[in-house]
């Protein structure tokens, strides 16, 4: 007799259809800019091909009238390298003081994550304001940082909050049972097992930075960050460059994570898999 | 032995931020060297007192010595006890030989020292092939190893282990338990074992102490605990007995004679208190003393016996488990506690005992042994 285990139920190919479309439609567009971006001189924003070659990305490089990519560039990546770097110190300090009950904590932590809720672009404009009252300039190093750390900390925190809700409290007292001292213990016991954790708030705090938008806007002052030199290029520059460029920061973005899920991947092999 | 193993609780009881009392006066004394069991249901305060005895957990009144000392307000590492966790808690990023030989480092000894004697208790807990593996490449008994190699490479006086052999599976539990047991009398310091299995505490411990609701129940010899049960929950809580109740007609000279319901009689011997007449008290048997006999070969009911008919027969092996119920006199109200007893296999068999049978089950007066205490008071499962 054919049980119907035998075949598969019509949800798994409504599903898959799902599934295809959704694949579809996230890497469809980006496949379109990274086919377009090797394009000849001729080379136009639509399809068909005219030519092929990495034109645009000499042009992209080389030419000052596609703005100033290179300067947004070495704005971009220190000031998401400072994300990283703050928010990997705030979120785990943060994650090991919520550890402890503390009074006020649950309404600290509504406070901390409203940031998430408000809108980034309002957020933006507000954190302008404030520095034009008190007389400051606003720039990529000083408000721009202000109002991307508004972001980030707040899922920093809550990836700490997972990690440290899974750590359990035996690790510390086993440490204490030892006669470390909590110092010691921070150290050599927690902040290793939670080094995954950490990583992923690394990347979080460095992509999210990388790719800040709405609340970048208003507040980066004269200079701009890379996406915010991207947008600005969209409004004057019709050429195949803009491809060029989308290519190279998706190929950066990719580096970024791909080294980050290795070290990952690497400290979980290190502790479960390899044969000694 | 020195005595500085020695372990006292005085007065100890402890009460949560959140107002629960788990540990409400506790008394207790351990002697140096001494495999002491503390049993008891989950939420029965075992965990907190070895938590204290730790230091992680500081009692709200009372003291705890240890080898003669008042240890309340001292750190874990100037106790001179060692803990094993529940999960083992053994660190993930350190191999086997460096989780023990981490144990060391805050004690100041040089590294070479260390891992000396970390691969002296790896040998001791048959590890060596292992030392360099991961914590998380290791089975549940391997990790269990682990987690008393770092635990005795300090050499503690006093070893604290909280529900040791819960996270294994049957046979695993069965070989630790002896292997915990050898480690003990090698090392000759004092175990303490927080467990809520019955039969694991009395095949380990040379002290078992029954506890309930924050409060010590009885704190005996393993024997002691599940042949001598001092109370009604005890005698519940182990098994092995049957609980009944009668009223005092006459007692002295170490003879009680109780009536139970429906006229009933029965005799308790051994018991040293005398008692008032017309009172009520609890007693219990063994089950495994109960003799069963077919109703129709036992026409007249003497001392000691009950008219029962059988509800479940239960193959153990070496005996039968056999549910009764009591056939009720008018008036009298089903009880909570069941009624068993354990047949040997081959009286079993030749008596051909079915269920629904009538029978009934009798034991001799020494079987039976005076209870004290709250008759109302059941094992919460």
């Amino acid at each position: 007799m054919q049980t119907s285990s035998d075949r598969r139920p019509w949800t798994f190919y409504v599903l898959a259809a799902v599934f295809a479309v959704y694949v579809l439609f996230l890497y469809g567009p980006m496949f379109c800019i990274f086919v377009l971006s090797f394009q000849g001189p001729q080379g136009g924003l639509v399809f068909p091909m005219r030519g092929r070659g990495i034109f645009w990305f000499v042009q992209l490089v080389t030419q000052a009238d596609t703005g100033d990519m290179i300067g947004a560039i070495t704005r971009s990546i220190p000031l998401a390298l400072i994300v990283m770097v703050l928010t990997v110190a705030v979120s785990v300090s943060a994650g090991l003081a919520f550890r402890e009950k503390f009074r006020g904590a649950g309404v600290l932590f509504y406070l901390v994550v409203a940031s998430l809720v408000a809108p980034g672009y309002v957020l933006g404009i507000g954190i302008g304001l404030m520095f034009q009252v008190f007389g400051l300039s606003t720039d990529w190093w000083s408000s721009a940082l202000g109002a991307q750390l508004s972001w980030t900390l707040p899922f920093g925190l809550l990836i700490m909050f997972a990690v440290f809700g899974r750590l359990s409290r035996s690790y510390e007292e086993a440490a204490r049972d030892m006669g470390l001292t909590r110092t010691a213990t921070l150290w050599l016991v927690i902040l290793p097992i939670v080094l995954p954790g950490i990583i992923a708030v690394a990347l979080f705090g460095f992509t999210l930075s990388y790719d800040e938008f709405a609340r970048t806007l208003q507040t980066t002052g004269g200079t701009n960050t890379l996406p915010i030199e991207i947008w600005s290029m969209t409004q004057n520059v019709t050429s195949p460059s803009i491809y060029a460029l989308g290519t190279l920061t998706t190929i950066f973005s990719f580096v970024i994570i791909g080294i980050s899920l290795s070290a990952v991947a690497l400290i979980q092999r290190r502790r479960t898999g390899r044969l000694a | 032995m020195d005595g500085r193993g020695t372990i006292e609780l005085v007065g100890v009881f402890k009460r949560f931020g959140d107002g629960t009392v788990a540990v409400d006066g506790v008394n207790l004394k351990i002697a140096d060297g001494a495999y002491c069991c503390l049993l008891g249901p989950s939420g029965c305060g075992k965990t907190t007192i070895l938590r204290m005895i730790a230091g992680h957990e500081t009692p709200t009144e009372g003291e705890i010595l240890i080898g003669g000392e008042n240890v309340v307000g001292l750190e874990p590492r100037r106790r001179g006890t060692a803990m094993m966790f529940q999960n083992y808690a053994l660190f993930p990023h350190l191999s086997v030989r460096d989780n023990i030989a981490f144990a060391l480092r805050a004690q100041g000894i040089e590294r070479k020292e260390r891992y000396r004697a970390a691969d002296a208790v790896i040998e001791q807990v048959q590890l060596t092939a292992l030392a360099n593996r991961m914590p998380n490449q290791l089975s549940g008994g391997q990790q269990q190893r682990v987690a008393l190699a770092r635990a005795i490479v300090t050499k503690p006086r006093v070893l604290l282990l909280d529900e040791p052999l819960s996270a294994l599976d049957e046979f695993l539990r069965l070989q630790m338990r002896s292997e915990l047991r050898e480690m003990q009398k090698r090392l000759g310091i004092t175990f303490i074992h927080v467990t809520h299995t019955q039969l694991e505490a009395v095949a380990v411990a040379e002290q078992v102490v029954v506890m309930d609701k924050g409060r010590v129940e009885q704190a005996s010899s393993a024997r002691g605990i599940y042949a001598d049960p001092a109370s009604p929950y005890v005698a519940r809580f182990m098994g092995g007995q049957n609980v009944l109740s009668g009223v005092v007609r006459s007692s002295g000279d170490g003879r009680a004679a109780l009536t139970g319901a429906g006229g009933r009689e029965f005799e308790l011997t051994g018991q040293n208190r005398q008692l008032a007449a017309g009172s009520a008290v609890n007693f219990a048997v063994r089950r495994d003393e109960v003799v069963l006999a077919k109703a129709a070969a036992a026409p007249a009911l003497g001392v000691n016996a009950l008219r029962a008919r059988v509800t479940m027969t239960e193959y153990q092996g070496t005996y039968v488990k056999v549910t009764l119920a009591i056939d009720l006199a008018p008036g009298e109200m089903n009880g909570a506690d069941e009624f068993v007893a354990y047949v040997p296999e081959a009286d079993f068999f030749a008596k051909a005992i079915q269920i629904g049978d009538a029978v009934v089950a009798s034991w001799q007066t020494g079987s039976g042994r005076l209870l004290t205490g709250d008759a109302n008071a059941f094992p919460r499962h």
